[in-house]
């Protein structure tokens, strides 16, 4: 008889202690409370589940979710080429502070984020007390959400470009000046066609990171059943109800959302492996 | 005199040559210029006024809310749970880089899609789920509260629970990569000098890892104590029991007390100011030490 | 198409790169640029590309001052050590890129963009690998595509940097007659860097040899490799030994006695003397030669290199004996160089002072 070995052999110890306890671990926290989401879903009858996904208010919340978050991530695709492009290439004072702050959607947290925003664009914050007088309003809009969706997905496109930007050979733009491309068609077609992946990366984890979103969306959403009010407050309220099922239906249709972006990175990525290559 | 016609020449050539790997310096300005205005905009904005609307009533009134016993409670439970969500993760962190890295297996891609699953999955979702296993009407919270007295749920184990959700991913991904890089090479070398297991893991990866291990705990402190979505789902709200600072950030804004809301984000704020220098300063002085390649969380 | 390079000088910061090079390169030659790295080669190819512009100086294309012409304007086609493929274009892409970029007025039709990328791939013999993309190609074949990508654009000169630097050895060699061959073909003024001197004399019509920013020598491989005009270019291309010597009434003396070789015309004083190890004749008695104690011998292919101490000091020179030579260690040797060069010390600018022709003794 043979044996199958699960893993290949080696001489470091312990790969079954770490092993075990990393599995023990993510079905603690992570896999069995999720299987129960599926499970607490299945509880209901697909008549009942229909129901609750073709209800007016799901879909308008799931348009509002899924469109604002779409908006949002592709802003942050542009201005997070144009922020890494800047930080990567440009030299000016306060430079390493700003590649810093970059960060900070990611080191706030999204309640504080949620309050500041919500005061700067409401009809009499900064912001907003300067286009009240046209008539128009940010705050309590999808425009607000959109801008608090912004906010949070910002620094995704921008590291996940950078590094590679930062790699990105000098003398693959020289190539393409010595055979006559002008800057503009160097930039256009050959360094954000090598760009793309990570610009996709980017994106897709902005606009997953966008769709979850909670903390800083509340503040400056309105909440307005059918107008302003996202996926995740919908879930609040379903649980404030008490009514588990359709709060599980609407997070188990998301949580599919969330596996599906997870599984198109994994795609991108591994597609731009085997087509660029490593090196 | 002839030198000064010399350097003149030179400065028109310098000046006169198009690089063709940079931009006219029109472009650059105006790049670097539209970078400043968006960042100024979206992001030291929402900052600003974090600070601004604390103190918009002087100091006095800044201060009041840190005598505030809701507050200080907040402050008090927050603390108590980055102190047990941090190295419970780091516990995790530790034993799953090891178990990735330093080891081939068959799903171990798949095992490194699930770590980072959390940055994908909605905080609201992430306290849902717990509610639905362990809410008092679920078979598991009913046998914990029945039998053991353990309310889970709309209490501080629920609110741990989640902290340890949202925030397990950020050590392990920071040490996977570092540890893929760095090779079992000093290990195996270690081993073979007769050290066990745990001596080559506390003499040889721990120093070799330390600086990223501290910079996973930065980022995952920083998202314990600020976690606000999941939290919210898990606490009930429960004054001066159940609440963290975030939540009672919100508390306070949604009973219109502008300043005392403002007043703790704005501790949470200089929280985030915090881990953005260490970040950095880790960054700028250990760089060869962190793990390479996108640091998109 | 002719090159002009006339007192051209390059400073980055306070570093001088090239120091007032001056090359006249004719239409169709074939010729490397070969130094040591920081020798200012790849600096000087750069500025000929107009990838870079001299601080001072100018570079001609034909009669026309090109100096500050855009790389684009200037039309060279440039093949770089890491060969810079576009990773996200098919093989074909990458050789038609040139062509596709050009503006609608001056570009060919798309077929005809197909047909000749197709018949550049022929031509590097690469043909089947058109629909590949960069990462599924050997080394060789992206520095072929490279190649194919340069020529597309019909360049008027065509400028590499050391474009087998980052091959094995093997395919370095198959490459390296596979680019004369394509250069005759097409009749390209060719100029390539390089610090590979069997690279250099074996390839190139002629070879510019380079250092410290400054061109030491220009000639064919035999002019270079037989008559080096400094002790840099003596050192640098091929074998040499030196002895340290002295000059006295047109005679070559090492410490107390002559050694055979005369040397007419030329001031008295101290000198070095550069030999080529396998340049030597060895004698029997001694009688005006240098002598001395054989050390170590190592095998170098068909002959064996004996390393000889030299009078009082011990001074060590290599020289190459037939396998078969019954020489042993400690057994002392006699020889005297056939061809050989002083150049005198303590004057700066490196001065031939010797004929190179073999003096009898």
């Amino acid at each position: 008889m043979t044996t199958l070995r699960f893993r290949e052999p080696s001489i470091i110890p312990g790969f079954r202690l770490t092993f075990g306890f990393t599995i023990f671990y993510l079905m603690i926290i992570v896999l069995i409370p999720i299987a129960g989401l599926f499970l607490k879903t299945f509880e209901l009858d697909w008549q009942t589940f229909t129901e609750i996904v073709t209800g007016p208010r799901f879909l308008a919340a799931l348009r509002l979710s899924f469109g604002a978050s779409l908006l949002a991530a592709a802003f942050n695709a542009v201005i997070g080429v144009l922020v890494a492009w800047v930080l990567v290439r440009y030299g000016f004072p306060g430079k390493r502070a700003l590649d810093a702050m970059v960060d900070l959607p990611f080191a706030l947290p999204t309640a504080v984020a949620g309050i500041a925003l919500a005061s700067i664009y409401s009809p009499n914050g900064w912001i907003g007390s300067l286009v009240a007088p046209n008539g128009w309003r940010i705050a309590y809009t999808p425009l607000g959400i959109w801008i608090a969706l912004v906010f949070i997905g910002l620094p995704f496109v921008v590291r996940s470009v950078q590094p590679v930007l930062q790699d990105f050979s000098k003398e693959i733009e020289e190539a393409s000046a010595t055979l006559g491309a002008s800057r503009e068609q160097t930039i256009r077609r050959v360094i954000l066609p090598a760009l793309l992946p990570a610009i996709l990366t980017g994106f897709s984890l902005a606009f997953a990171r966008a769709v979850g979103e909670y903390g800083s969306v509340i503040f400056i959403a309105g909440n307005l059943p059918r107008q302003t009010e996202i996926l995740p407050l919908l879930i609040v309220f379903r649980l404030e109800e008490f009514n588990y099922a359709a709060a599980a239906a609407i997070a188990a249709v998301m949580l599919l959302a969330s596996f599906a972006i997870l599984l198109a990175i994994n795609l991108i990525q591994v597609w731009s492996q085997r087509r660029f290559g490593n090196g | 005199m002839a030198d000064a016609v010399f350097h003149a020449t030179r400065n028109d050539r310098a000046l006169a040559f198009r690089s063709p790997v940079t931009e006219p310096r029109n472009f650059r300005l105006v790049a670097i210029g539209l970078t400043l205005v968006l960042l100024a905009v979206f992001l030291l904005l929402p900052l600003a006024a974090v600070f601004v609307e604390a103190f918009r009533f002087g100091i006095a009134k800044y201060l009041e809310v840190f005598s505030n016993p809701d507050a200080l409670a907040a402050i008090k439970l927050t603390l108590l749970i980055a102190l047990i969500a941090v190295p419970c993760n780091l516990v995790f962190g530790i034993a799953a880089a090891w178990a990735i890295a330093k080891y081939r297996f068959p799903g171990r891609a798949f095992l490194i899609s699930l770590i980072d699953l959390p940055f994908s999955v909605s905080p609201v979702v992430a306290g849902l789920v717990y509610i639905l296993l362990l809410g008092s009407n679920s078979a598991v919270g009913g046998w914990l509260l029945e039998d053991f007295g353990i309310r889970v749920i709309f209490a501080v184990p629920g609110v741990v629970l989640a902290t340890i959700f949202v925030t397990f991913p950020f050590i392990a991904r920071e040490l996977i990569p570092l540890m893929q890089d760095q090779g079992n090479g000093d290990e195996e070398a270690a081993i073979s000098l007769g050290a066990s297991g745990w001596q080559a893991f506390w003499y040889v990866t721990l120093p070799n890892v330390k600086w990223a291990l501290l910079y996973g705990v930065l980022l995952c402190n920083a998202r314990a104590m600020g976690e606000f979505g999941a939290v919210a789902v898990l606490s009930g709200k429960l004054r001066g029991e159940t609440v963290t600072m975030p939540l009672q950030v919100e508390l306070f804004y949604n009973e219109y007390m502008s300043v005392a809301a403002f007043s703790l984000a704005s501790v949470l704020a200089g929280l985030a100011l915090v881990t953005l220098v260490a970040k950095s300063w880790l960054e700028w002085r250990f760089a060869d030490q962190l793990a390479t390649g996108s640091r998109t969380h | 198409m002719e090159l002009g390079i006339r007192n051209v000088q390059k400073e980055f910061g306070g570093f001088t790169a090239l120091k007032d090079v001056s090359l006249d390169i004719r239409s169709g030659e074939l010729i490397a640029l070969l130094g040591p790295s920081g020798s200012g080669k790849t600096t000087l190819l750069r500025l000929i590309a107009g990838l870079d512009f001299p601080t001072g100086g100018n570079v001609f294309f034909g009669d026309e001052d090109a100096s500050l012409k855009s790389v684009g304007e200037r039309n060279v086609g440039f093949v770089f050590q890491h060969y810079a493929l576009f990773r996200h274009m098919t093989v074909e892409d990458n050789v038609a890129f040139g062509l596709n970029i050009r503006p609608a007025a001056t570009r060919p039709p798309k077929h005809e963009i197909k047909r000749r990328a197709l018949e550049l791939l022929d031509l590097v013999q690469l043909s089947g690998l058109a629909g590949r993309y960069p990462s599924q190609l050997s080394g060789g074949q992206r520095q072929r595509v490279a190649l194919a990508r340069a020529l597309a654009i019909e360049p008027r000169v065509l400028l590499l940097d050391e474009p087998f630097g980052a091959l094995d050895a093997q395919v370095r060699r198959e490459l390296r007659r596979w680019l004369r061959e394509i250069h005759d073909a097409t009749g390209h003024t060719t100029v390539f860097v390089t610090h590979d001197q069997e690279e250099a004399l074996e390839l190139a019509d002629r070879v510019v040899v380079m250092s410290q920013g400054k061109i030491e020598q220009v000639g064919t491989a035999d002019q270079v490799y037989d008559n080096p005009v400094s002790p840099f270019v003596y050192g640098f291309i091929g074998d040499s030994s030196v002895l340290p010597v002295r000059v006295e009434h047109g005679e070559v003396w090492f410490e107390d006695r002559s050694i055979g070789l005369k040397a007419h015309n030329v001031p008295s004083g101290s000198a070095k003397l550069y030999f080529r190890p396998h340049d030597i004749e060895l004698l029997d008695g001694c009688g005006g030669c240098i002598a001395g104690t054989a050390g170590v011998s190592r095998r170098v292919a068909g002959t064996k290199r004996v390393e000889l101490a030299i009078g009082g000091a011990g001074h060590r020179v290599e020289i190459e004996l037939p396998v078969d030579h019954p020489a042993a260690s400690r057994s002392r040797i006699a020889f005297r160089p056939r061809r050989w060069k002083l150049f005198q010390d303590d004057i700066e600018a490196p001065n031939e002072v010797a004929l190179p022709q073999p003096v009898a003794a």
